[in-house]
């Protein structure tokens, strides 16, 4: 049974297509998370579901119903945290929730809700003085107070710093344990791997990919490699000694590898090539691998897209210096 | 359908955030008490300057039009002149002044024949400058009578009071001041708010839950009404303790402090939304709020005004609110505060389903 259907799914601003045609779907259940760049779609998509924006074409059902029809109704049975959370700066936590809780005509102890997102002890601080991840975990307590069938968190974790980000996840885990249905925006990769079961990555209001991160990875990857740190003359003499698909990136040079034997003639090749190397490993494709090999750039803290060439450049300017 | 109990719950956090503010509270309750005691002691008949005497000169002719340049001889008395054939008793009245002089028609000739003639000079004896005005007519009288050397007494004086119950300033600035502050507070509040809510998205945010946006207009219109009533006490106590302002209290005060800020939040929230940024908001807000606020009678009479300023003034629904309170509190004329009222109430209801209707939760 899925929570969200969409189909074909368009949004026009103007001449630009912030969203082109996409279509996916989210289990009851199931974390879903809409990974992509900033002006990839994510936000709009998210919005529309929501029934804050109109669509322009393609078919959506959120539980059931047209969101922008029936927005009313079914915001009574969703809980959503916008993008970039805010409240009444002079209002502390305890009565947000409280104010919140009357205004959808439910019976609740502020204190369980605020412990529930770990903000109990800042439960009496003004909004105005709370930090960004405090923000948030009142941004996430005030989604929960109408104890909704789906949660709609739209960068959750934006500008937060590591050990805030990781605190959220947490609260957003114990979520999943407890059924929620949640559908997610991120642009952090890691994010998106760690919490989700389902991803779709998206650019240029496209769904570029999408399923398990583990068949995104799959489907997508290149399977084992072997990295050690060197120049750009190491990977070429690799490549041209064992015919070997060797990249380089970085001061990082990559071998992929078929099979275990692979390794042991791609080490014996870069020993013999008497050039200098360190910090030798081998991995597997992560989601960010995957998602420059597909958009063709990693993605910047701020959500920008940092492109495989800025890089190269700046590699080759830290090996000429 | 909108439900008091979420309309009481927004109320209860916005007053709390407002009460919270300490800036709010300020320009709502403190700020009018600062002016009235400012324009309280400037205008609680202290001689600082030239007194203002309101001369109606019937005659017109040369000795008339000397008779009144010497009365406005600047360190003494300064002459404002009344136009047209009115009643100058109740003009006086009806502009809180408290000295006049009546020149009566013939005069010039009655002075060249050697006729008696008198001017009556309108008094208030409660006033400390009406002596002064009345000795400076006097002063004028002797000169005149002495340049006129073939009869002794050509112009005699008629002392007059002023009747009915004398007005000070302090009486007309309480009313103006409660329109102010009915204006101001939400004007102010409601312009920074809505444009700062849809700025920070708040108010899609708000869209989320169940509150409607006319319970969210409502909430905020019901808090400026009570706002605007503790102002009202507050102002009227200080300006009877303090300057012994005299002001009639009658039940038709209260929907004039309902409907106000009715108009005052929708016009307020109007802004806001219209407008595309917090700063233009502001710039947008303030245009509308201070031309109003002087214009509307709020701190002198509009009927002191030049003829066009007086046509804006009564374009402006200020003036309506102001006059209404006047009629109510000074006047008593109760017909014409109805009429205020019922302009009002038409203005707020335009005002209130235009704020509504421009007021949008959700796609920007």
């Amino acid at each position: 049974m899925s929570a969200i259907e969409v189909s074909s799914l368009e949004k026009l601003y103007g001449q630009l297509k912030a969203v082109d045609g996409i279509s996916f779907s989210v289990r009851k259940g199931e974390v879903f998370s809409l990974l992509g760049p900033n002006g990839a779609g994510k936000t709009t998509t998210i919005e529309i579901l929501e029934g804050l924006r109109q669509r322009d074409g393609g078919q959506i059902s959120v539980l059931g119903a047209d969101p922008w029809k029936k927005g009313y109704q079914l915001h009574k049975k969703l809980g959503i945290i916008p993008q970039g959370f805010t409240f009444f700066p002079k209002a502390t936590p305890r009565e947000a929730v409280t104010y919140y809780s009357t205004l959808f005509g439910v019976k609740n102890d502020p204190d369980v809700i605020l412990r529930k997102v770990i903000l109990d002890d800042a439960s009496k601080v003004y909004f105005e003085n709370l930090s960004g991840g405090q923000k948030q975990k009142l941004g996430l307590a005030l989604a929960l107070v109408n104890s909704p069938e789906l949660l709609f968190l739209d960068e959750p974790t934006t500008g937060l710093d590591p050990q805030a980000r990781r605190n959220m996840w947490d609260v957003i885990r114990g979520l999943e344990k407890e059924g929620h249905t949640i559908m997610l925006t991120t642009h952090y990769l890691e994010e998106a791997e760690v919490l989700s079961d389902r991803v779709a990555i998206m650019n240029h209001g496209r769904i570029i990919t999408d399923g398990t991160p583990a068949d995104i990875i799959q489907k997508h990857g290149s399977g084992e490699r072997l990295e050690v740190r060197g120049d750009e003359m190491l990977a070429d003499y690799v490549r041209e000694k064992t015919g070997f698909d060797v990249t380089y990136d970085a001061g990082n040079v990559s071998v992929r590898l078929r099979d275990k034997r692979d390794a042991v003639i791609a080490l014996a090749s870069i020993d013999q090539s008497g050039l200098p190397w360190k910090d030798l490993r081998t991995r597997h494709d992560s989601l960010e691998d995957i998602f420059v090999k597909l958009v063709g750039g990693s993605l910047e803290e701020g959500g920008t897209i940092k492109r495989s060439s800025d890089k190269s450049n700046l590699a080759r300017e830290t090996t000429t210096r | 359908m909108a439900s008091p109990r979420r309309v009481l719950a927004d109320l209860k956090v916005f007053i709390r955030g407002y009460t919270r503010s300490k800036i709010g509270l300020f320009f709502s309750l403190v700020f009018p008490i600062i002016l009235i005691l400012l324009f309280g002691a400037i205008f609680s008949g202290g001689n600082g300057g030239p007194i203002n005497v309101y001369v109606e000169n019937r005659d017109g002719g040369p000795v008339s039009v000397a008779f009144v340049k010497a009365l406005d001889n600047k360190n003494t008395t300064r002459v404002t002149l009344v136009e047209g054939n009115q009643n100058l008793s109740q003009y006086l009245l009806s502009h809180s002044a408290n000295q006049g002089v009546l020149i009566p028609s013939g005069f010039t000739q009655d002075y060249l024949s050697n006729t008696t003639v008198n001017v009556i000079v309108y008094t208030n004896p409660a006033d400390t400058s009406s002596p002064i005005v009345y000795e400076t007519v006097n002063g004028i009288v002797t000169s005149f009578n002495a340049a006129n050397s073939t009869r002794l007494h050509s112009i005699g004086i008629n002392q007059l009071n002023i009747k009915s119950q004398t007005y000070k300033y302090i009486d007309f600035l309480i009313p103006g001041l409660v329109g102010f502050s009915v204006l101001t507070s939400p004007m102010f509040s409601l312009v920074n708010i809505s444009s700062e809510y849809k700025k920070t998205k708040l108010f899609k945010q708000l869209s989320l839950t169940p509150l409607t946006k006319t319970e969210w207009l409502t909430s905020k219109v019901i808090w400026y009404v009570v706002l605007g009533i503790i102002s009202f006490f507050l102002m009227t106590q200080v300006g009877s303790a303090l300057f012994g302002a005299h002001l009639d209290y009658a039940l038709m005060i209260i929907p004039f402090l309902v409907i106000g800020p009715l108009f005052f939040v929708s016009l307020g929230m109007l802004v806001g939304m219209v407008s595309k940024s917090v700063e233009s908001a502001a710039v947008v807000g303030n245009l509308i709020t201070f031309p109003m606020m002087f214009l509307s009678g709020t701190f002198f009479p509009v009927s002191l005004m030049p003829m066009y300023l007086q046509n804006i003034a009564h374009g402006l629904p200020l003036f309506y609110l102001i006059d209404g309170l006047n009629q109510v509190m000074i006047y008593s004329n109760f017909s014409q505060a109805l009429f205020d009222l019922e302009l009002m109430f038409v203005l707020s209801a335009i005002a209130f389903v235009f704020a509504v209707a421009f007021f949008k939760w959700r796609e920007d």
